[in-house]
């Protein structure tokens, strides 16, 4: 029982991260793509935290009368990578916007013939 | 309790991203994405990173569904449904890899255990020498600006390059002119909303001074206070329109700022590195621990005038594109 609520944070994070790979390999709608990019994104952001978390202890700001703290490491790292990543998010909205403006549509299906060039003939073989 | 908030909470987040996956109107989505930030932050707070579910809050939360919502307007509402292949393809994919992760976690040192590697290797250094080494209590802060200065200098770096990524590839010269009979980008004439931001918007910009300077006793620094700042702008643009937001804070201006900010940090490493310490070794400022408090001020405001520029940046860009007819 002990063992189950243990592990059970990690096992929530990997359907949520299976759930954004879900997304991203199954739609084709780009911006829902990068939708799901995020909830995998955030999946990770909160295995990290998990893994910081100590049993009765405080957030990481020492005070007097607290001698018990969680890993500090994790919020920066992660804290961070929030701000990253909705800086790449951005990114990856503009280059949807402009394939959109480009080609009139952002599904993937309706974008792969007009983007792979058809290829060139066969050069007939020579005598 | 706590186990019991934490199961709930985590269960409503399966429930959130399950229901984004099998929705395809983007406007839901985008919403339920924004309540999925939410959800986290309640999960970070109860995993005691007060400080990640502040930055979630403002960022993930509030500008990721701003700019998401921006994007859709000028890409279109409703996705195609999935086909069958697809789906299938991507169902085994997910259910491989999840059961394979199952299996590593089997050995994993269970939740909250304070023998666990993860906080046996450099945290315990942290939190027992920092107050003597850097001399403020908020360990989040000196890690992120002393110990590790490097990676947090890399990561504005990153913030900085993609807000010119997307100025590069949203150009203004692109966009078409305004034409007649465009809907007008502004909320104005709605007196609730107006109302409501013009309470909100002032305390929200006085809240970032606040989480900046604060950041070394509480929760708080310059990526929190640069997005609640930005926040805030945004939150100006919306209601009161994008054509007066650019006219308050023009692109020009925010350019420069958002590149001193980084100067700023860097320079910062470079004025060590004069006075004879390693890059980013604030204690050729002045001996410990005040020449720490005077880099950790110098760098987290460079944080904070790159992360406010970039965030009001990337807002301008995306409104003020106008759709193609």
């Amino acid at each position: 029982m002990s063992d189950l609520v243990g592990l059970f944070p990690y096992w929530a994070v990997i359907i949520l991260m299976m759930t954004g790979l879900y997304i991203v390999i199954a739609q084709g709608n780009l911006v829902k793509k990068l939708i799901g990019l995020g909830i995998f994104q955030v999946s990770v952001f909160v295995l990290y935290i998990a893994i910081g978390v100590v049993d009765g202890a405080t957030p990481p700001i020492l005070s007097p009368g607290f001698n018990s703290y969680s890993n500090p490491l994790p919020s920066v790292l992660i804290l961070t990578a929030i701000v990253v990543g909705v800086a790449t998010l951005a990114v990856g909205l503009a280059l949807a916007v402009r394939i959109r403006e480009s080609f009139g549509t952002i599904e993937e299906e309706d974008l792969l013939p007009l983007t792979v060039p058809e290829l060139p003939p066969e050069p007939e073989a020579r005598p | 309790m706590e186990t019991l908030l934490m199961i709930g909470l985590l269960a409503a987040l399966g429930a959130l991203a399950v229901t984004i996956a099998f929705m395809d109107d983007l406007l839901v989505v985008t919403m339920l994405s924004g309540i999925f930030s939410f959800t986290c932050c309640a999960i970070f707070v109860l995993f005691d990173a007060p400080d990640v579910a502040f930055t979630e809050a403002c960022v993930g939360a509030g500008v990721s569904t701003v700019l998401t919502l921006a994007a859709i307007r000028l890409t279109g509402r409703r996705e195609k449904r999935v086909g069958r292949r697809a789906s299938a393809v991507g169902l085994i994919v997910s259910t491989i890899c999840g059961l394979a992760l199952v299996y590593g976690t089997l050995e994993l040192p269970r939740f909250g255990d304070p023998l666990a590697p993860a906080n046996q290797h450099v945290a315990p250094h942290y939190l027992n020498e920092s107050a003597a080494e850097i001399g403020i209590p908020n360990v989040i802060t000196s890690v992120l600006g002393s110990y590790r200065g490097y990676d947090t200098m890399g990561e504005t770096v990153v913030v900085f390059t993609a807000a010119l990524g997307v100025l590069m590839l949203l150009g203004g010269s692109q966009a078409r002119p305004l034409r007649r009979g465009d809907a007008p980008a502004r909320a104005d004439r709605d007196v609730i909303l107006r109302s409501i931001a013009t309470l909100f918007v002032p305390m929200t910009l006085f809240l970032a001074p606040y989480v900046q300077f604060h950041g070394a006793y509480s929760p708080g620094g310059g990526f929190q206070a640069g997005a609640i700042f930005g926040g805030a702008m945004i939150l100006y643009g919306l209601v009161f329109g994008i054509d007066r937001l650019n006219k308050l804070v023009p692109e020009r201006v925010l350019k420069v700022i958002a590149a001193l900010g980084v100067l700023t940090y860097g320079g910062t490493g470079l004025v060590t590195l004069a006075l004879g310490h390693q890059f980013l070794d604030y204690d050729a400022l002045s001996p410990r621990p005040s020449g720490q408090q005077i880099g950790l001020t110098a760098i987290e405001f460079g944080v904070f005038m790159t992360v406010t520029c970039v965030m009001i940046l990337l807002f301008q860009r995306f409104a003020s594109r106008r759709s193609e007819p």
